[in-house]
């Protein structure tokens, strides 16, 4: 049979409870601003596994 | 230091503290005024952000605020268990220990910070971290206990928030972020030394050198007359901005007339009288402090968003 919850049991699920969940939000919120970053378009150039003609020095020039 | 200095050493274990209590230690009622200052800051500034950017900066000014707060009940456990005011915090009633009054604060600093930095600009991150520097180490570690001017000193953090919602928008300062500070920084000291004449007992028990104690009471009703006469200039000098308007104008020569004859009423006041109507003058002084802060930024609001339809602003 199962005791009934203990008040420090209550205070210490109350705690773990409202951490998950400001965690939780905190994630969400990463997210939602990454998203943000991204889909704006601030200047941004993927380099990696790509030839860039842009980044090769000319030769014998200034 | 006092002599109650190593309270924060010797608190209670908080193995059964609630997240209630963690969220007290984090001042929620300052952070609604920091949350409500800082987005009137952001509002009213002549730039946007996307609606999670600015909903991140206000999350996060307000974390550190929360932060600061937090470091504040750390160092100051030992006074806050002497004053009848502040002896429920989670600290010096020994549901949440020091030491995870301080480490908390110290990483809700580093987040909220970074983040900001993050979701909006450095310039708006370094005020960030500027004003919990301000708030919890110079305020609270270096001057509270020192100077009678503590209030003033700590004014200073409590009125970063509108600049910081400012600069998180445009990047950069100006006269309009400037003045908003000064409106909360020039408002602090009658808005605290109202409540430290009819809160005296606390303030002398604790031995924070608090004007009414270090010199009178009747100075410190001169005090609170100077400042708020004080507040005139930078309170209409706002309202002539870009952010006001002739609605800010008249919402703010009636505030400031009525906050000027509730300070000279103050500044008339004899103790004897005023102890005798348990200081009803100066409750409601300190009452109307908190209105005319909030119909301030509410005017700043308003002119903002009336501005669209063409009412709003000069």
């Amino acid at each position: 049979m199962f005791r009934p919850a203990h008040d420090l049991h209550k205070r210490r699920f109350s705690r773990n409870l409202g951490l998950g969940l400001t965690l939780a939000a905190f994630v969400v919120l990463v997210f939602a601003l990454t998203v943000v970053k991204v889909t704006r378009g601030d200047p941004m150039q993927g380099f990696d596994h790509t030839v860039q003609p842009a980044a090769v020095p000319v030769e014998g020039g200034a | 230091m006092s002599d109650t200095g190593a309270f924060h050493r010797t608190t209670l274990p908080s193995e059964d503290a609630g997240f209630g209590d963690y969220v007290q230690l984090l001042k929620p009622r300052v952070m609604s005024l920091v949350v409500f200052t800082a987005l009137v800051g952001l509002l009213v500034a002549p730039a946007s952000l996307h609606p999670v950017e600015a909903f991140a900066a206000i999350l996060f000014i307000a974390l550190g605020a929360g932060a600061s707060g937090a470091l504040n009940m750390w160092w100051d456990a030992d006074i806050d268990a002497v004053m009848k005011r502040t002896a429920g915090r989670p600290v010096p009633s020994g549901r949440v220990e020091g030491g995870d009054a301080l480490a908390i604060g110290l990483a809700l600093s580093g987040i909220s910070v970074v983040m900001l930095g993050l979701a909006t600009n450095v310039m708006a991150a370094g005020l960030l971290a500027f004003t919990i520097f301000f708030y919890a180490v110079v305020y609270s570690v270096w001057l509270k206990r020192v100077t009678p001017q503590n209030i003033v000193i700590g004014g200073a953090a409590g009125a970063f928030p509108p600049m910081i919602g400012w600069v998180a928008a445009t990047g950069s300062l100006s006269v309009e972020a400037v003045l908003m500070f000064a409106l909360i920084f020039v408002w602090t000291p009658p808005h605290f030394w109202a409540l430290a004449l009819f809160m005296k007992e606390d303030y002398h028990k604790a031995g924070v050198p608090m004007l009414t104690v270090t010199h009178g009471r009747r100075a410190t009703r001169a005090h609170v007359l100077g400042y708020t006469l004080a507040l005139v200039p930078v309170a209409v000098g706002a309202a002539l901005t870009t952010i006001g308007g002739p609605l800010t104008l008249a919402v703010a020569v009636g505030l400031n007339l009525w906050f000027v004859i509730g300070a000279i009423r103050i500044w008339q006041r004899d103790e004897a009288v005023a102890e005798s109507d348990r200081y009803r003058v100066e409750k409601a002084f300190f009452r109307f402090s908190l209105v005319y802060l909030f119909l301030h930024f509410a005017a700043f609001l308003a002119e903002a968003a009336l501005r669209p339809y063409g009412l709003g602003g000069w």
